[in-house]
């Protein structure tokens, strides 16, 4: 519980938490995007450089510029405000987040406690990502990449005009 | 002492160190490594100012700004106090943080980008592991500046600047990705102080650079095209296009954020260059092995005003694309044959060394260049055109 961490732990949870309660939809993706990046340094702070900086890379370079790019093509106006839901989806959601804090408080109370990891510390350079994903993963890597490319595919094949579209 | 010139900084922090108090150590190595950072390439962005006006005026047979100190070096000065001393004027409609937030962010992603580049031998601010991802994440942060930047302002013409930037930027940066990987391949690392070690030596007087392969020199072109792309320079400066849309994302910006926006600009056309330095010229490396008693400093900067001057000759001769053939570009052609070179990079790697290696992967390169490039030719380029907007 040092320092850096109270305060990285803060932004992640602002940003978390604006994202939900600001009214501008734009205002959203860039709350919800200065969470992502306070996760991503929370990562960086535990020393786990890859995964900080891959989620750096996917969340605030690609999602928050798709998100915004919807926000940009589906509204009419920019930055219209958004309705904030209903009574009912309102207990869901509440429903839901109990349900994960739930889990997760499971996780944390019955996995190991950090006193027992306190020896040797595991490694998770960049290298042993590389190699675990080329060697021991490397199916599933696969076909993870075949998914994703025929989505991009269907996405384009959905994108594309009928007539005269011929790019 | 040659050694001792080429380490000079490095002691020079070390000797600052030994007065220091140990419970400070740890925040004042922090700030001593940062601080040239932040002096040096600012520094080094307005000699670049100078360079590319005086530069653009001979290409372009006129003077450039010769009236600020002699022969006009003292421009970036006259500059600075012209945009310090400008009214910063916000529309009244825009999104007053955001617009803020917009030139901070994107200077502040700018000068991170400088923490993972070696500008020596033991000269890098940070180390990290995974060095060049950390490069390629924090410039991703710019297009949501960009972004933020063109939304907030509320006006037509920062938008669609933004847009156009946005998507150029997107498109681009996975050319640059997976040009930056052959390198990333041929050393076995991500971390830029590792790669920069790997071309170090030399073979007679000739050093091992990446650049000196089919492979590398694809790689390095490819990168330096998706470099100028991404950094909204000539001939991919679409997002600015003064005769289009004024002047792009920061047209609403006036006094100090816009000048942010200009140093933003530069600085990612350096930290580009940088990178490409790092990869694939040697990093601080001399270019002959005669002369390593100069210091690898010098050598990291000679390179990077080498390279800045090709950034500022391309801008003063070639004329500007259209978006589609932008887009046509960058994913029918840079993509595919950044991939190519990926391939041909790993064949590299296990055929025999020899002529034979040479003459396989540079006909491959070669004829894939030329292939792709028929197929984007193919595509009714030189027929009449109809403009779907602009009728």
């Amino acid at each position: 519980m040092t320092l850096s961490f109270l305060l990285l732990a803060a932004i992640a949870i602002l940003g978390a938490a604006a994202a939900m309660n600001l009214k501008n939809a734009v205002h959203c993706v860039l709350a919800l995007t200065l969470g992502m990046a306070g996760l991503a340094a929370l990562y960086l702070q535990l020393g786990a450089q890859f995964v900080g900086l891959t989620q750096l890379l996917v969340y605030v370079g690609a999602v928050a510029i798709l998100a915004v790019f919807a926000i940009m093509l589906t509204r009419s106006r920019t930055g219209e405000t958004v309705a904030h839901g209903s009574a009912s989806s309102r207990i869901s959601g509440a429903l839901t987040a109990l349900l994960v804090f739930a889990v997760l408080a499971w996780a944390i109370f019955t996995g190991i406690s950090p006193q027992q990891l306190s020896g040797a510390q595991p490694e998770a350079s960049v290298r042993e990502v590389g190699v675990a994903l080329m060697q021991r993963f490397v199916l599933p890597l696969e076909i993870i990449g075949v998914l994703l490319t025929a989505a991009l595919i269907g996405a384009g094949v959905l994108a594309i005009e009928e007539k005269g579209g011929d790019r | 002492m040659p050694e001792m010139i080429d380490q000079i900084f490095v002691l020079l922090k070390h000797w600052i160190m030994g007065y220091v108090p140990s419970g400070l150590q740890p925040l004042c190595s922090a700030i001593l490594s940062v601080l040239p950072v932040l002096v040096v390439f600012p520094l080094l962005f307005a000699i670049t100012t100078v360079l590319e006006r005086k530069g653009l005026g001979r290409m372009q047979n006129r003077y450039g700004p010769n009236r600020a100190g002699p022969w006009g070096i003292l421009q970036p000065v006259a500059d600075g106090v012209k945009s310090l001393t400008k009214e910063d004027v916000v529309p009244r409609s825009a999104d007053q943080l955001v617009h803020l937030m917009a030139p901070i962010l994107i200077v502040i992603a700018s000068f991170l980008v400088y923490s993972v580049v070696p500008v020596g031998r033991n000269m890098v601010v940070a180390d990290l592991n995974a060095g060049v991802l950390f490069f390629f994440a924090i410039g991703s942060m710019v297009e949501l500046a960009v972004f933020m930047a063109g939304w907030s302002s509320r006006s037509k013409y920062s938008l669609l600047g933004a847009m156009r930037a946005i998507a150029q930027m997107i498109s681009y940066e996975m050319p640059m990705v997976l040009s930056g990987v052959v390198a990333i391949m041929a050393a076995g690392s991500l971390s830029t102080v590792t790669i920069v070690n790997m071309q170090a030596g030399y073979t007679g007087i000739w050093p091992h650079w990446y650049l000196f392969t089919p492979w590398g020199i694809t790689g390095y072109i490819l990168f330096m095209i998706a470099a100028t792309a991404e950094s909204n320079r000539c001939p991919f400066d679409m997002p600015e296009g003064e005769s289009e849309i004024i002047a792009g994302y920061f047209i609403e910006y006036s006094g100090f954020k816009f000048a942010l926006f200009f140093v933003a600009e530069y600085l990612g056309m350096m930290a580009s260059s940088a990178m490409a330095i790092t990869l694939f010229l040697g990093g601080w490396a001399a270019p002959f092995s005669f002369l390593t008693w100069i210091p690898s400093w010098f050598w990291f900067f000679a390179k990077l005003i080498l390279m800045l001057m090709v950034f500022i000759w391309i801008r003063g001769t070639l004329p500007r694309l259209r978006m589609d053939q932008l887009m046509n570009f960058g994913w029918k052609f840079m993509l595919p044959l950044s991939l190519i070179n990926i391939l041909s990079a790993g064949l590299w790697h296990y055929l025999p060394s020899g002529f034979t290696r040479w003459s396989v992967i540079s006909l491959l390169l070669l004829l894939s260049c030329f292939l792709l490039s028929r197929s984007l030719r193919r595509n009714k380029w030189f027929q009449e055109r109809t403009y779907r907007f602009a009728s």
